[in-house]
Parts: structure tokens; C-alpha cells; sequence
């Protein structure tokens, strides 16, 4: 697949400064979720000059389907290491799509602080949500099939592949 | 073998918890790993998590345990479910009423999980053959037969330690007879790989045939220990010391209590283990239960991780076949 993941990074970082302009934020906190979201949150952190440290996320134990499929073992604990309260938030990740990723996410978030605001930075958005999340910057959209699949290979470099599923 | 596999669903995955017996590798293996996950999340400041949130869980003692009882509240309570602790003793079962009428009732409430302890050994596979089918059921301990929580948690502190399983001597050390601890800890080693477990002690704590479970029998302490990379004491009942199976507290700490003096006979790196509380100066010194190779007071904290992965992969016995494919599909989800 043809997608140059670098550009459309630093496209992403110019739009996250724009924005935080816009709200008038100076010292966000950036957090990526576990995994592809992790990779992509590391350049962005360094793209951007954040000054405090970069949070990583593993949702494993939020998931709502958890009685349904069980969960893998060996998740990478969660780190924050910062006081989330009253801060602005910029979570990250490879992949929107139904947005039950995000919505573990946030509940796990405000499991360690109550944020002033959280906002999201994608690098694909695959649309065919399930529920009401939205990202606030996306580097790409794209209209899949169900049957297909699309991941993040990395850390280094950065590359995406569509797979059909069985 | 047949109580082993009540233990696993048609798909090989834990459903209860009641014996190590039975167990595959890969099943111990999958509770540690899980564990681990769970021990880095209880060393967050949030240690709360929702994975059994709406379940109930019952802690059904019929005999008295203040520290299981409190590591199971306490990991069930983490994965935020309800906890009910039932001391049966004092409770229905003494007005007549049957142990299978209280697990009736207590179905009747929805629970979700009974975590047994009695007295009798087989009570926690009597308990999970008669429950109801979305029910599982964790063996905290029955007789002198199995305490299998106990043992994983061991493994856990064995695994953090040493890393490798397949190249360990492990010693344990006490009273055999007696130690369903001891019988958990013998079938936990040897599925996990270990190559040599001893048991080391007197013949009137040993039980008959002994080396049958693929332990090497030694009744020297010293001899024992040589070039051993893992120590576990057992607790030894102070009441067996005034029958005929000990002469006294003082001789059986001459022989048998682990000293530094004894300890130089094992690997410089050596941890020493006890699944407590500890009888000081009768299974050890002070200096050797507080010293720097003690590992006694992590077992208590890995206790909580164990407890909570066995529960979280015990619960989670409930798709059907039908709908596994599905779910994998939405594991795929973002």
C-alpha cells in the first residue's frame, strides 16, 4: 500500500499545533494508545516539542467485550506520568473505526484524573463508527469494506497494510 | 485426571480452579503472564479495574483464613466486583441446612464465582460438580489436598526471580504430610519444567511413596540445600509438635530451621519463599525470614495479581462455540 506515513505525521503535527492555537492550549500532555497508536505519538511528541513526558495507554482491561473473548495475556501496563487533572489532552492513535478503542480509552483516562479536555489525532479514519467519537485531526480517511482490515506496521519504519479478513 | 478436567472448557480454557493436576503448561503459563499484567497495574496509583464489574463473587470459607480470604476480597474488589464473604461455619449449614442448599441459594442470588475453602479435601470439586453451569469455582485451599492459588502465586515469585523454570533446583522443606501447599507447589514445578525438586524432610513428614510426583527425598537439611536456587519453607502446625510426629519445637529447629549457617549451602543467589505466617525460630531465624535472599512479604503482593488473573481467566469461560469466531472478529475492532 502507497501511503507515505512521515508526511502525513508531519501534516498531522501542523494541524494539532493549528488547533492548539486555535484553543488557546500551550502545554498539552500527549498520550498514545498501545500499540500502533504508541509508535505514532512518539514522532508526534517529538514533532511538536511537548514538554512534559509522553503517557501510553494499553485499553486490554477496558474493553467492552471482555466476557466475550477474553483477553490477551501479557498487556503492557498503562503509563502516565503526569497529574491529569485540569490538563488538555491529546490521545493518539493508528485507527478509528467503530470508536470502541476510544471509548475504553477515555474511561481508563478518567480512571487517573479528570482532564479539561481531551481531543484526538488519527492517522486513518475508516469511518463506520458504533459510537459518537470523533477525531479532531486525521491524517487520512478511508472507505473500507468490513471485511477488510487495516494495520500499522512499525516502529520503524512506519508502514500501513489492508488485509481481507477470512 | 478425570478432576483435572472438570477444571477446563471443551476449548482447553481454565473454567475452574481446583487442583494444578490436570493443568496443561500453557494454562500456568497463561495465568502468569496474566498476572504479570495485573502486578504492574497494582503498582499504579489506580489499581481499580472494570473487567468483572456486575459479577458477584463469593468467598465461601468453612474454614478460617484471614490472609486468603483478604488477598481474594481484595483482588476480586480490584477487578471491581461485588464480594460476598460467607463464613459457613458460623453461619446456615450449623441451623441444619445442607452445603448444597447454600450453594442453591446462594445460585439463587446470582453469584458468579464461589471461592472455596474447607477443611475436607475434593470439597472444592464436590462444590464445582453441583454448581450451576455459568458458575466457576477456585479452590483457596482444602485439606491436605490442594491450594493451588498459593502455588501459581509461588510460581509467579519463582518467575520474576529466575526467569527460567528449566534450569532450577528447587527445595522445599517442611512438613510434606500435611501441606496441600506442598502438593500444589510438586505438581506446579514439575508441569512448569522444573528439572530437579527436592523435598526435604523428617520420615514422619513425609507422606508413603512420596517420590512418585518426581521429587528427589532428602532428610538432611544440609545435604539438601547444596547448590539449590529456590528455598520453599512450609508452615508447621504447633499442635502435631506435642504428638508423636516431633519430639519438640527446639529439636526439629536444630535439624530442620533454616539458619544463614545452613543457607551457605545453597547458591549465593538463592530466594527463600514461605507461604506464611511464619513460626520464627521453629521453620526459621528472624535474620534468614527479614534478610536480603527473603522473598516472603512479594509473595504476598504477587498473591493479589494471581488471585485476580485466575478469576479474570476463569470468568471469562462463558462464549459459547458459536459465538468465538465472532468474537475474535471483533477483537479486531478499533
Amino acid at each position: 500500500m502507497d501511503i507515505d506515513v512521515e508526511s502525513l505525521l508531519a501534516r498531522m503535527a501542523d494541524e494539532i499545533t493549528a488547533l492548539l492555537r486555535k484553543r488557546n492550549i500551550s502545554d498539552p500532555l500527549m498520550i498514545g494508545i498501545h500499540t500502533g497508536g504508541v509508535w505514532l505519538a512518539e514522532r508526534l511528541h517529538r514533532l511538536l516539542n511537548i514538554r512534559e513526558p509522553l503517557g501510553t495507554l494499553d485499553i486490554s482491561f477496558y474493553r467492552d467485550d471482555f466476557t466475550r473473548i477474553g483477553m490477551h495475556p501479557q498487556v503492557t501496563p498503562s503509563h502516565l506520568p503526569f497529574d491529569l487533572d485540569n490538563r488538555h489532552v491529546m490521545l493518539v492513535d493508528d485507527v478509528l473505526y467503530t470508536g470502541r478503542t476510544l471509548r475504553a480509552a477515555l474511561n481508563e483516562i478518567f480512571d487517573y484524573g479528570r482532564p479539561a479536555s481531551v481531543m484526538l489525532a488519527v492517522l486513518v479514519d475508516r469511518g463506520a463508527r458504533e459510537l459518537p467519537i470523533e477525531a479532531a485531526v486525521t491524517g487520512q480517511r478511508m472507505e473500507l469494506n468490513s471485511n477488510e482490515h487495516i494495520k500499522l506496521h512499525g516502529p520503524d519504519p512506519l508502514r500501513l497494510s489492508i488485509r481481507k479478513r477470512d | 485426571m478425570r478432576q483435572g478436567n472438570i477444571q477446563v472448557d471443551p476449548q482447553g480454557r481454565l473454567r475452574h480452579f481446583l487442583t494444578i493436576e490436570g493443568l496443561t503448561p500453557s494454562i500456568l503459563t497463561e495465568i502468569l503472564d496474566t498476572a504479570e499484567s495485573f502486578a504492574a497495574t497494582s503498582e499504579q496509583a489506580v489499581k481499580k479495574l472494570p473487567l468483572l464489574r456486575g459479577k458477584t463473587i463469593v468467598n465461601l470459607f468453612f474454614e478460617p483464613s484471614t490472609r486468603t480470604r483478604t488477598t481474594f476480597e481484595l483482588a476480586a474488589k480490584r477487578l471491581s466486583a461485588d464480594v460476598l464473604n460467607i463464613n459457613v461455619s458460623a453461619s446456615s449449614t450449623t441451623k441444619g441446612e445442607s452445603l448444597l442448599d447454600t450453594l442453591r441459594n446462594l445460585e439463587a442470588m446470582y453469584c458468579d464465582m464461589f471461592v472455596v475453602r474447607h477443611a475436607e479435601s475434593g470439597a472444592a470439586h464436590f462444590i464445582a460438580q453441583h454448581v450451576a453451569p455459568h458458575v466457576s469455582v477456585i479452590n483457596a485451599g482444602d485439606g491436605s489436598h490442594a491450594h493451588p492459588t498459593q502455588a501459581i502465586l509461588d510460581m509467579f515469585t519463582v518467575r520474576r526471580h529466575k526467569g527460567d523454570f528449566g534450569k532450577l533446583c528447587v527445595a522445599i522443606v517442611g512438613d510434606i504430610l500435611h501441606s496441600r501447599v506442598a502438593r500444589s507447589q510438586i505438581h506446579a514445578l514439575t508441569t512448569l519444567g522444573v528439572p530437579e525438586v527436592r523435598v526435604i524432610a523428617p520420615h514422619t513428614l513425609l507422606p508413603a511413596q512420596i517420590e512418585t510426583l518426581g521429587v528427589h527425598v532428602y532428610h538432611d537439611l544440609r545435604e539438601g540445600l547444596r547448590d539449590v536456587d529456590v528455598i520453599m519453607m512450609l508452615r508447621l502446625q504447633r499442635e502435631r509438635m506435642q504428638g508423636a510426629l516431633l519430639p519438640s519445637e527446639r529439636e526439629y529447629f536444630h535439624l530442620y530451621g533454616l539458619t544463614e549457617e545452613k543457607l551457605a549451602y545453597a547458591r549465593p543467589d538463592v530466594i527463600i519463599m514461605h507461604p506464611g505466617p511464619i513460626n520464627r525460630g521453629v521453620e526459621m531465624d528472624s535474620a534468614v525470614a527479614d534478610g536480603p535472599r527473603s522473598v516472603i512479604l512479594q509473595q504476598v503482593s504477587h498473591g493479589i495479581a494471581v488471585r485476580m488473573a485466575i478469576m479474570t481467566l476463569a470468568m471469562r469461560v462463558r462464549p459459547l462455540a458459536a459465538e468465538a469466531g465472532e468474537a475474535m472478529t471483533a477483537r479486531k475492532t478499533k
